[in-house]
């Protein structure tokens, strides 16, 4: 357990805490037919995210997936835009072209995700590799399943980083599962992290609902990244809790199973720590809570008040000539 | 005769085939035990077993490269790409080893395989579970491309799509799954690939279409009904080969087209019937060819943009009000 100052503390678990009561209001939006497509949700892996975005820089660039709703808001889509961009408004930062987290800022170092899994791992090595060549010390992270992983885009990413030693943190959220297909049908392997070595950098499992070893391993590899070392695979061994989205009931997940993981919920397991360490009052607890909660509140109010895009806006932003129809 | 809808059908297509030859397997994500995303393999993993209903990991050129490995060892596989959007993950694949293989070969080997995907918009899936691929494959020379309008064809279509000797990409729009229900024989029928359907005969104008503007179409023609107009619709199944006689026959009748397809407009199939028609049939033309079909941008997600974005009955009446008005 690293000396961490309480505030730093304190800001870990709120953001945990935002990230898991944003997609609760998430699940509420969709059971009220408020949000179309697919809803995916990381309940139970907010750890990583949260423990790796926590030493990034403004400068620095993220490429996150769909289950990485804490990564948007940390690097810094304040929750009414992101909100707004789920539900398909004018005011998220796709106004209303892509769904869900499809979300990307220039300005905040956001890679928007496309479903094509895997695919914006060569991106944040090209990224990195513009970092590298500019002589600048930024770094990019890029996060993906273990699922993705099984792509060529994945192993041709890898390989490219390895052979340029771009300062690249790769982040596999192994949760078990791709969709309804268990990790054991997914590779022959037990960890994604040895795919790493193969390219010619160091590759790490750790444990995925452990705030601390989340944190403490992003430490290492940001620093090892920063400072001309090379890419670093981090692979956090997480589960699944919900269904693969919202309309998945995930029978194939045994309740056993299901049940063996809630008990390791990051969560709960960092609350305890914090309570039992002093560092977490119930009065500062519910501060915490009732902040998220306020917020929450502007953010559902501000996207649902939002206004649909027209619909000829279609036809803007295929190419900078039609920039304005 | 049950009726049953396009998923049911599709899943019984391949049940009956894998029944029937022991050489059809079947291979994609979560096809096994889970199904498949839509369900369309649900109970052939249970019935076929593992080394038949093989589930895949995230993988789709190898999903098309195995496949191919298959074809040419004598299985006939029927592989999934879970959402036609990710077929592009296994574009090499299909362009330059499958489509290619019976030429190369000079007909040594070929490649009896079908690859199936759920394609086409209407559900709110934004940029990438939405699109319509087939003008790329049907721009492949080597590769089929079928597109079902109707549980009853989608049936009897994916079985000679089975059956084919060559590579079929088999598109089937997701928009349709549940909503297109048919009274489908139990018994076995096969529909040819590469003949068009004609739906409704009519002499003043053509109006040719697939998939899941087909239902678009047919709306159009409840509005037109009023008018006194004698539309033929022609429903083409298959977008390559292009059933060249039945449209051809018609526009010798009828001497004006208006082409509806979900594609974009730019380079779509429609570009191609209407370029045929002018090399062919330009004689036989009284009016200049109108295409209906989305604009040249990806599908975009919120609701007024996708209902902006995709082809409606409205433009389909306005655009054979144009043909007629000329
Ligand atoms: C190239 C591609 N193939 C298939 C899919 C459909 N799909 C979406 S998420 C998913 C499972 C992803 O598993 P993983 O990468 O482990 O991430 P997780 O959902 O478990 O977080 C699948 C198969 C896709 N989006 N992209």
């Amino acid at each position: 357990m690293p000396a961490l100052p309480k505030k730093k503390l304190l800001r870990l678990y709120h953001d945990m805490m935002l990230t898991r009561m944003f997609e609760d209001r998430l699940s509420k939006l969709y059971r009220q037919g408020k949000i179309l497509g697919g809803l995916y949700l990381s309940t139970g892996q907010e750890a990583i995210p949260v423990g790796t975005c926590a030493h990034l820089r403004e400068d620095d660039v993220i490429s996150p997936v769909h289950r990485d709703l804490g990564a948007f808001l940390i690097k810094g889509i304040e929750p009414r835009f992101l909100m707004a961009q789920i539900l398909g408004k004018e005011t998220g930062p796709s106004k209303g072209r892509d769904s869900f987290l499809h979300a990307g800022s220039k300005r905040l170092g956001i890679i928007p995700p496309t479903s094509i899994l895997a695919s914006t791992i060569p991106i944040a090595a090209g990224v990195a590799f513009a970092f590298k060549v500019r002589g600048e010390d930024s770094i990019a992270v890029s996060y993906f399943g273990e699922g993705g992983s099984n792509r060529g885009d994945f192993h041709e990413g890898l390989n490219f980083a390895g052979i340029h030693k771009v300062p690249l943190v790769l982040v596999c959220e192994n949760n078990k599962y791709a969709y309804s297909t268990p990790v054991e049908k997914e590779m022959a392997i037990c960890c994604v992290s040895y795919r790493a070595e193969s390219y010619g950098f160091e590759g790490v499992t750790i444990d995925g609902n452990d705030i601390f070893a989340v944190y403490d391993a992003m430490e290492k590899a940001v620093e090892k990244a920063r400072n001309g070392g090379g890419p670093t695979l981090i692979e956090c061994m997480t589960y699944r809790i919900k269904g693969h989205s919202e309309h998945d009931e995930a029978k194939y997940q045994p309740a056993e199973e299901k049940e063996e993981w809630k008990q390791k919920d990051p969560i709960a397991r960092f609350k305890k720590f914090l309570t039992e360490s002093g560092h977490l009052g119930e009065s500062e607890e519910q501060d915490i809570i009732d902040k998220i909660a306020s917020a929450l509140d502007e953010a559902v109010k501000f996207a649902e008040e939002s206004p649909f895009p027209p619909g000829e806006d279609a036809l803007k932003h295929v190419f900078a000539t039609n920039e304005e129809p | 005769m049950p009726e049953i809808t396009m998923v049911e059908a599709i899943r019984l297509a391949m049940k009956e085939e894998m029944e029937r030859d022991e050489s059809v397997m079947v291979i994609g994500e979560d096809v096994g035990m889970y199904g498949g995303a839509f369900r369309a393999t649900e109970g052939l993993y249970q019935q076929f077993g593992p080394n038949r209903v093989v589930d895949t990991p995230i993988s789709e050129s190898a999903i098309v490269g195995v496949a191919l490995g298959l074809a040419i060892m004598g299985f006939r596989p029927v592989a999934e790409i879970q959402f036609a959007d990710f077929i592009s993950c296994g574009f090499d694949q299909i362009v330059n080893q499958t489509a290619t293989l019976r030429y190369r070969t000079a007909g040594d080997m070929f490649a009896p395989m079908v690859i199936r995907a759920p394609s086409a918009a209407g559900v709110h899936g934004g940029l990438y579970h939405s699109q319509s691929p087939e003008g790329w494959f049907a721009h492949t020379p080597g590769v089929k491309v079928i597109v079902p309008s109707s549980a009853y064809d989608a049936k009897g279509l994916l079985k000679a799509a089975i059956r084919d000797d060559d590579p079929v990409i088999f598109f089937e729009p997701k928009y349709l799954y549940r909503r297109a229900k048919d009274d489908v024989p139990e018994d076995d029928y096969v529909i040819p690939i590469g003949k068009a359907n004609v739906l409704q005969e009519g002499d003043d104008v053509s109006l040719i279409t697939y998939g899941s503007m087909v239902h678009h179409c047919r709306s159009a023609l409840e509005k037109l009904e009023a008018e006194d107009l004698s539309i033929e619709l022609i429903d083409l199944r298959s977008i390559m080969p292009l059933d060249k006689e039945t449209i051809y026959a018609s526009v010798k009748k009828t001497n004006r087209v208006v082409l509806a397809y979900e594609d974009h407009k730019t380079l779509g199939i429609g570009a191609e019937i209407a370029a045929l028609l002018s090399e062919e049939l330009f004689e036989y033309l009284d009016t200049p060819i109108v295409r209906v079909a989305a604009p040249d941008t990806p599908v975009p997600y919120s609701p007024p943009l996708e209902e902006f974005y995709l082809p409606k009955e409205e433009d389909i009446v306005k655009a054979v009000h144009k043909v007629i008005e000329y």
